[in-house]
């Protein structure tokens, strides 16, 4: 009792209130326009947050992250174009519903499920980061090198189709993170006697190149667009009422989500088509998935917004993060020296259970805009794409010069974006690149630190979370490979991608 | 197809444009940092293994060259789509954008961040192929508003410009501390 009311006098303040309401609204806002999303936008607000109390810098990313996927859904729904690429597979079913007439009813029921679901996966953070940061304590440097390498593992893994890109986007990732000068004999690595890279290569740089750079270079040499959008009539308010029906497909999507958004690198994708393939299959009504059924729009969208606040669970109790978007929330932390792990709720439970009571009130505050302000969205999405590439070239600049007032920055971050536009235009993964550099990191401390304990190779894994995690990492390549095996024997073909 | 051996059929996938392209690019930069290995990275002596400096720089360049062969084989043996010629001038084109970037960046220490702005976002705007009124009142808005909320605001860390120097007593604090 005392740690709530702690934290909810953490939260009592103007800055952090108007943090998650700027937070929220912006991230709807942002997630709302084709071509920006919230990686975009958390990259370039991400060097004004160290300027922040943590508490004020991480709600406002909170907010951004958690709410984005709320105003991704309307572009989705109401003109077959997803506002963030994790709302793709809303279009499947939102858009026919509104293109049948009931734009209303499909926008309605997509914010009901994603409210429901941002919701419960805030209450499994909750439980489930105790229960982790229970057992956390039993991590040692080898759980920890582990876990992460099952990070790398997975993200690779994930990209179906694209695992050998994707593995070579995640070595680079680690190879970044060895420039510069490295911790234990102070020896140079890969700066060909360059001051500037003595320092390293900066994840926020190379994050606000990949991301932000590059999706305004995008914006601005392609064709120029203008999404067109029509008004919406009368209120929003039925699809809470619409969702109790399909409460189980909306709870089995959230599980999903909850479920993948927990383990490092696999997210709101792969949420999202286990959440539909089991509402098509459980469905009386199967014919009806991709033309138009309700029920496979609450599985979208109830998938996808499970996975912020799930991403959070791995982050808070272990310190590592499960995708591009904890990632950079996890150098906020860094920057005020709050260390995500066990310690964490040891020694700073009030200011975790500020963060839960930040994300329950941002699904609220979401809700409520939405059901209010969804035609003054419909404006927003109507921006020329290239004008969008010229406001985040813009904004870019505010993100990557003030973090250090360096020309140097910029050059990396630009040349980063000239890589991110190639990756982007070749549909080759970007975010193992970010994973690799944050995770390499934390592997080449554990594995350093393990090894001086380990006489034989078994000994790495002779602790019972270290066999799991070590037995888990088998079991995914193994089945990956079985699955690729299987589908080509039953095909009677190779299948096309790797 | 049928000609085709089953690793080349093993590893067949959809190729875009300039798949190969930049592939073989990829792939020649990661042999540069193969080769420069010896030079760049220390092998410690009495230094176990996992702790070598060069260990991890070995692994990932290791794991680059392996990922990137085996992309570049499975380009090879895919089919191609046509367009590479057109898709490696998208990306040229993009070298357009990143030098306004970077004399946007050179140009805001010197002549400070409100002018720069409301300039870069004026030409660039028109650059875009904007040239209707609104569209540049927009953008004129646009960048004032970016500079207001990031520096006045949120007194994010932009050098003011040398330019303020000249301006009289009053107005020079008030625009080296909030635009």
């Amino acid at each position: 009792m005392e740690t709530l009311s702690s934290a909810i006098v953490i939260l009592m303040r103007w800055e952090v209130l108007i943090a998650l309401l700027v937070g929220s609204i912006g991230g709807v806002i942002i997630g709302a326009v084709p071509g920006v999303g919230a990686a975009v936008a958390i990259a370039i607000l991400l060097p004004a947050t160290f300027a922040m109390e943590p508490i004020v810098g991480l709600t406002l990313l909170l907010g951004i992250y958690g709410s984005s996927m709320y105003g991704g859904a309307i572009p989705a729904i109401l003109i077959n174009t997803p506002g963030t690429a994790v709302n793709a597979l809303t279009t499947y079913d939102g858009h026919p519903i509104a293109r049948d007439g009931n734009p209303k009813r499909a926008l309605s029921l997509a914010y009901s499920a994603s409210f429901f679901s941002g919701i419960f996966s805030v209450l499994c953070l909750i439980l489930l980061a105790q229960v982790l940061a229970r057992v956390a304590p039993h991590f040692g440097s080898r759980e920890i090198f582990l876990a992460a390498l099952l990070g790398i593992v997975l993200v690779v893994l994930a990209h179906r189709g694209k695992v050998l890109a994707a593995g070579m986007m995640a070595c680079l990732g680690i190879f970044l993170n060895t420039v510069g000068l490295e911790p234990v004999k102070y020896t140079r690595r890969f700066t060909f006697d360059q001051t500037w890279l003595a320092s390293g290569i900066d994840l926020i740089v190379v994050v606000l190149g990949l991301f932000a750079l590059s999706q305004a270079f995008l914006l601005l040499v392609d064709k120029d667009g203008r999404p067109e959008s029509t008004r919406l009539e009368g209120g929003l308010f039925g699809g809470l009422k619409e969702l109790w029906i399909y409460r189980r497909v909306a709870t089995a999507g959230s599980s999903f989500g909850v479920l993948m958004g927990m383990i490092p690198g696999v997210g709101e994708f792969t949420s999202q088509f286990m959440s539909y393939s089991y509402a098509q299959k459980t469905s009386k009504t199967p014919e009806l998935f991709g033309k138009g059924s309700p029920e496979g729009l609450v599985a979208a969208e109830s998938a996808n917004n499970a996975v912020p606040g799930a991403a959070m669970i791995p982050l808070l109790a272990l310190g590592i993060p499960g995708e591009a978007l904890t990632a950079m929330m996890l150098s906020v932390f860094y920057v005020h020296s709050v260390i995500p792990g066990p310690q964490l709720f040891a020694d700073q439970m009030p200011f975790v259970v500020a963060l839960y009571i930040s994300l329950l009130l941002l699904n609220i505050f979401v809700l409520i805009f939405l059901v209010f302000s969804t035609n003054q969205i419909l404006r927003v999405i109507r921006i020329p794409t290239r004008f969008l590439g010229v406001t985040i070239l813009t904004l870019a600049f505010v993100g990557l010069y003030s973090l250090r007032n360096s020309m140097t920055d910029c050059i990396i971050g630009a040349t980063f974006g000239i890589l991110g536009l190639i990756l982007k235009r070749l549909e080759w993964p970007i975010v193992p690149i970010i994973l690799g550099m944050v995770l390499g990191g934390i592997m080449e401390v554990k594995l350093r630190s393990s090894m001086a304990r380990i006489k034989s190779p078994l000994d790495f894994v002779d602790r019972p979370i270290a066999a799991i995690i070590f037995a888990a990492i088998v079991l995914v390549i193994g089945l990956h490979i079985w699955t690729y095996f299987k589908k080509s024997d039953k095909d009677g073909k190779v299948p096309e991608g790797r | 197809m049928a000609g085709k051996s089953r690793a080349a059929r093993f590893f067949q996938r959809e190729r875009l444009p300039g798949d190969l392209a930049f592939s073989i690019v990829f792939l020649l930069f990661c042999i540069f940092l193969i080769s420069q290995l010896g030079e760049q990275a220390v092998w410690a002596k009495r230094t176990r293994l996992f702790a070598q400096p060069a260990f991890w720089p070995t692994v990932s360049l290791a794991g680059m060259l392996l990922f990137s062969l085996l992309h570049c084989f499975g380009s090879w043996v895919s089919p191609r789509t046509p367009g590479r010629g057109a898709e490696v001038l998208f990306w040229i084109r993009s070298l357009e954008y990143s030098a306004w970037f970077l004399l946007y960046v050179w140009t805001v220490p010197r002549f400070g961040y409100l002018g720069t702005t409301l300039l870069f976002t004026l030409i660039l705007t028109y650059r875009a192929g904007y040239r209707k009124g609104n569209m540049l009142v927009g953008a004129a808005l646009m960048g004032v508003g970016i500079v207001v909320v990031f520096k006045s605001l949120l007194q994010v860390k932009i050098p003011s410009g040398q330019l303020y120097e000249f301006l009289p007593d009053g107005i020079r604090n008030f625009m080296l501390v909030y635009l």
